[in-house]
């Protein structure tokens, strides 16, 4: 392909190819990293050493910094693998099922630590680890979609089939994401509404707003990073297995 | 260390879960790149194809 050819090319075209797309986006990795880091070592120093306590919830207040920024990526991470659904089901972008994949244990394990989180905070503020109300309901069903998910994808060998029937599964799966968001307006709960995406601006102090953003950001950005870096390897191991294929069908006589 | 109260052991346990998970994570993505990145590298070094034609003339 020549360089002419690569410039007409537009920015949808050159990330659709994969080499392109590893090439694009590694040198994007150390940065991101770095920020990341960064971000985490401020927010935990924000979230120990300069977090006032709660007047209600005393010092578990903290357990908010990293409650939070899960609980949010559990729900981010499944419109980010709704998004590529729709990228493998209806523009067949060849990056969107890797995406996918990359994406769904990392949704799975934020989703894990937001329940796990939720129950260390629920213990001393509520008196209950666990309650069966919407929101910690629809969210445990969430992790089962993550883990039915995850079992699709190993149940097929022929990645390209096992895409689209986890991408139907996906969007399927997708009713749960409002089901979570309106839980607690729609159902009586133990959990609070939402209090810092709300209109009028977050309902509490800028002393625990400030760790609260940076410990969001820090795990978004955790994401990123991942999800990248779990993207590359899985478009290697795509690589690898169409070599192993034509090297069985060579040896084959 | 600051005071973290009467619920101490709900916050660090819970910090603790965070970060242990978090580490092995970032573990299993860099351990998983790597394999991969060396299984492709000998399979593209066995693999007569991959040869440039101005190396397989």
């Amino acid at each position: 392909m020549s360089n002419d050819t690569t410039s007409r090319q537009s920015w949808w075209q050159r990330i659709a190819h994969p080499g392109q797309f590893v090439a694009w986006t590694t040198p994007l990795l150390m940065p991101l990293a770095i920020l990341t880091a960064v971000l985490f070592v401020v927010g935990l120093w924000f979230a120990f050493f300069n977090s006032p306590e709660d007047y209600q919830m005393g010092d578990t207040v903290r357990i908010m910094y990293v409650h939070v920024p899960n609980a949010w990526l559990s729900q981010f991470v499944y419109a980010v693998i709704t998004v590529s659904a729709l990228g493998t089901l209806v523009w067949r972008h060849p990056l969107a099922d890797v995406s996918m994949k990359a994406a769904v244990p990392l949704g799975a394990l934020f989703t894990a630590l937001a329940l796990f989180t939720g129950a260390l905070w629920g213990r001393p503020t509520w008196g209950t680890f666990w309650e069966w109300d919407g929101r910690m309901t629809s969210t445990l069903v969430l992790l089962f979609i993550y883990l039915g998910i995850i079992a699709l994808w190993r149940a097929f060998d022929d990645q390209l089939r096992a895409a689209r029937v986890v991408a139907v599964f996906t969007l399927v799966g997708a009713i749960n994401i409002p089901i979570i968001k309106f839980s607690v307006d729609w159902w009586s709960t133990l959990h609070q509404p939402a209090s810092v995406f709300v209109p009028g601006g977050p309902r509490m102090p800028l002393s625990i707003q400030i760790p609260l953003f940076l410990m969001f950001f820090a795990f978004t950005f955790l994401f990123l990073v991942l999800h990248l870096k779990a993207m590359h390897t899985e478009i290697k191991r795509r690589r690898v297995m169409t070599l192993q294929r034509k090297l069985a069908q060579r040896a084959t006589p | 260390m600051i005071d973290l109260g009467p619920h101490a052991v709900f916050i660090i346990w819970a910090y603790i879960g965070v970060l242990i998970s978090v580490f092995d994570v970032i573990a299993w993505t860099l351990f998983d790149a790597r394999a991969t990145a060396r299984q492709l590298a000998t399979l593209e070094a066995c693999n007569p194809r991959q040869r440039r034609p101005e190396t397989a003339a």
